[in-house]
Order: C-alpha cells, then structure tokens, then sequence
C-alpha cells in the first residue's frame, strides 16, 4: 500500500474529500479507536487531564478522550484546515488549533498534563519544499513539546516510520530534547505492526522509562541500555588486565617504547618477606 | 477558541519566545459565544495553580468583563474515589471535600474558562505585532515560511553580532 506521506504534503493530501473519506471509514474509526485507548493505558492517568493531541485530524482520538472515563479536556493541533472543517461539523468537544507542529508548538511552558498522537508525526520527516530540513523541524518539534508538557509528564505518539532509519531519526530527536524515551510495539512481525513512541518527562513518577509498562500483560522489556552500560562498565573497570592491554596497545601505537606482554602483565606483586 | 487554551498561548514566532510581551496574545475585534460543556470540578481544581491569572484578568478585560484581581484560592479536590471515602454520602461535589464558596468560584471559573468561547476574531502578538486570526472557533497558528524559522538577521542578532549585520547591509549599499 502505498504512504499518504509519499504524494503530498499533510495539508493538500488531507483536502475536503480525503479529510471526509478518513473520517467516515469504519475501518480507520476502528483503528484510530484501539490506538486511542492504547495511548491511553500508556499514560495511565487517573484523574481529569488537560491532554494536548498533536495532529487531532478531526477529532476521531479526541472524542475517545472526552468520552473516557474519568473525561479529559484536550487542545488539538492540525495542520489540515479541512481536516479541522470535519471536526467543527461534528462538534467535538476540545478546542482546535490550525498549527504546523514542525514550526515548534505554541504553548507556555508546563501547561499539559500529557500529550497524544496518533499518525501524525512520521509527517515531521517529509522534505516537502525546497530549504526545509525533517531533523530542524523533529528536534523544533520534540523541544517545544518538552517544554509544554509538566514535570512528570508523559505523552505517546504512535506513528508509522518508512523504514528503520526513520524511526531511529525521530527517536533520537526525542532523546536529544530531554525525554526519556521507550519504544512500544504491538503485533510485532506482522501487516499490522503499530509503532508506539512513549515520552517520559523527568520528575518523581517518572525515573524510568520501563516503568511505563511495568504491570501491563504481555509485555517483554528489552533495554538497550543495561547492554550498553554494561559494555562501558567493563571498559572503563581501571587496573583490570584488559584495562592495562589496552593502554600498552595505545601507547605502542603512538610509537612509545612499551615493555613487552608476558603472564605476570598486570599482577600483583607477591608480599615481600 | 476557549479561554482556557488561549490562557496557554503564547506567540508562535520564535524570536518572541524570550520577550514576556508575547504573552498573553492580546484579543482584537472579538466575537463571543457560550457553549454548554459538562462541569468538571476535579479538572478545574487542578488546572488552577496552573492558570495564569494576571494574564485571564487581561484578557476577560478585553473581551468585555471582569474577574478578581486576584486569584481564588480552592482546594485541590483529588479523584472522587480517594476523597469520597472519609465522608460519608452522596455523590455531589460536596462530598469531594469542597465547601460551598469553593463551588461557586469553581462553577464562576467553569463559565469563564470552558464555557465562554471566541468564535472569531483575532489574537495579536504583544512583541512582534503578528495577528493570529480566529475563525470558526478555530485559531489559525500556521507562521508564513519566513517567520517559521529564525532569519538570517535575527540568528545574527542572537549571538550578538548586530553591529556586523548592519555593517555588512551598509557595505552593500556602497557597492
């Protein structure tokens, strides 16, 4: 199937008749309903928030957050203005904002509880005119969405990345603005994989990022960072023998007189008498 | 466009994310319109240490009416479950733990914030001058291309390097 991203920028591929098409298929309505309500169970949220959904399309992932239980109030951001018309004609119940997410989001600084987003922000990576650059717009993006969202903050923006070094782009543009990041990913393997961004900011609740799905049924943790800490711990251990090898092997390669390797490098001498 | 979120708007241009004029956007030509929405205490209660009084003072201001010069202070009412427990009774707000002058601020903050809507109109930027229009209820954020990223000019005034700028515009003119 071929990507609405590859043919057009968001804004004219969502015209009237598109923006009416998504909205009344039951098989979009379906699937945006499931991805809703699994953002939801990430942010696991127990009382009344104050919810930004960034790319709110007409309002289909809004409805199932005022309809929630407990119900939140949320702002949605579109750049569609199409889009938008469908969601004033059914009367959703947060209020809508025509905004360029890429252009930074315009809110002060700590105002949401959470942020949301569903299919929206594999659109950052698109190179639609001439002089913009995706990782300009992710990192505008993921900065300004830091810096709107509370101290123990979360949001989950599920996506579709074109391939691997999409999804790596826009992961690392998260982590560089401060979040703490995890990948969520339902239905592994197959047509009908869902790619689920979890963003945590720093505060009490929030330490670490596998946290999020502690408690969550069939959930298998993969952390790359025990392995990567673990490799630098074994580096970094001084005045081990591999420690010791490595330097002599630094310094041979400067050209320095080193002493020679033998079975007594890096021992301890025996106690003398 | 709700009083609620444009309590939360700031000007989108990004040279004006330092100066404290670009908030509050000052409304112009407003229109307004109520629309009834479902009372939610325990929302209200927890966005208030968030709201930026001084700023709805200024905007209720334009748009025609008056609040308090100074915030209201209310209780923070926690989920329904959790509160409801010590007391015993009914399921209004009053058994969440708020009395009755909570209720009423709360209910007065209800028909300002989320009930009280600007259907068209304009915002405009206390800094840079920029009008946001509104329309439909709906706030056009969209920036023309040239104010979306930082200018050439403005990137030089950042670090400092005006006197450059404006020297190079001059050394232009000569040649």
């Amino acid at each position: 199937m071929s990507r609405p991203e590859d043919n057009l920028p968001p804004d004219l591929y969502y015209n009237d008749t598109e923006s009416r098409k998504y909205t009344t298929s039951s098989r979009v309505q379906s699937i945006q309903a499931t991805m809703t309500n699994r953002a939801l169970e990430l942010l696991d949220l127990t009382t009344s928030s104050f919810i930004l959904d960034i790319g709110c399309g007409s309002g289909l992932s809004g409805e199932i957050l005022s309809e929630a239980e407990p119900p939140h109030t949320w702002i949605g951001v579109d750049i569609s203005p199409s889009m938008l018309a469908v969601a004033l004609d059914r009367e959703v119940d947060g209020d809508l904002l025509l905004g360029d997410m890429g252009q930074g989001l315009p809110f002060r600084a700590g105002s949401f509880d959470a942020a949301i987003s569903i299919s929206a922000i594999q659109w950052l990576c698109n190179e639609d005119e001439k002089g913009v650059d995706p990782k300009t717009r992710l990192s505008r993006f993921f900065d300004s969405l830091y810096a709107c969202l509370k101290r123990d903050g979360k949001a989950v923006c599920q996506f579709y990345p074109r391939d691997d070094k999409q999804r790596d782009m826009i992961c690392s543009a998260a982590i560089k603005a401060g979040f703490g990041a995890g990948l969520l990913e339902d239905d592994p393997e197959t047509k009908n994989k869902k790619l689920y961004l979890v963003l945590t900011v720093g505060g009490e609740g929030n330490k670490d990022i596998t946290g999020v799905v502690q408690g969550m049924d069939g959930v298998d943790v993969f952390d790359n960072r025990k392995k990567l800490m673990e490799k630098a711990k074994k580096d970094a251990k001084k005045g081990t023998k591999a420690w010791i090898m490595k330097k002599k092997e630094q310094e041979r390669k400067k050209g320095k007189i080193v002493k020679a390797d033998s079975k007594y490098t890096g021992r301890k001498r025996g106690i003398k008498f | 466009m709700k009083l609620l979120t444009a309590n939360f708007l700031s000007c989108a241009v990004k040279a004006c994310k330092s100066s404290p004029l670009s908030f509050p956007l000052h409304f112009k030509d407003a229109e307004l319109a109520s629309k009834s929405v479902p009372y939610n205490p325990v929302l209200l209660s927890n966005l208030l240490p968030r709201l930026d009084w001084p700023a709805l003072v200024t905007s209720s201001k334009e748009l025609g009416f008056a609040l308090p010069d100074s915030k209201p202070d209310v209780a923070r009412i926690s989920t329904p479950s959790a509160a409801s427990s010590p007391s015993d009774g009914d399921d209004t707000a009053m058994s969440m733990g708020a009395t009755d002058e909570d209720e009423k601020t709360l209910r007065m903050l209800h028909k300002v914030l989320m009930e009280t809507e600007v259907v068209e109109g304009k915002m405009v930027c206390g800094s840079c001058g920029f009008e946001y229009g509104i329309h439909q209820t709906v706030a056009n954020f969209l920036l023309p291309s040239h104010l979306g990223t930082l200018s050439y000019h403005d990137r030089l005034r950042d670090t400092g390097l005006r006197y450059f700028a404006e020297d190079s515009r001059t050394c232009e003119f000569k040649i």
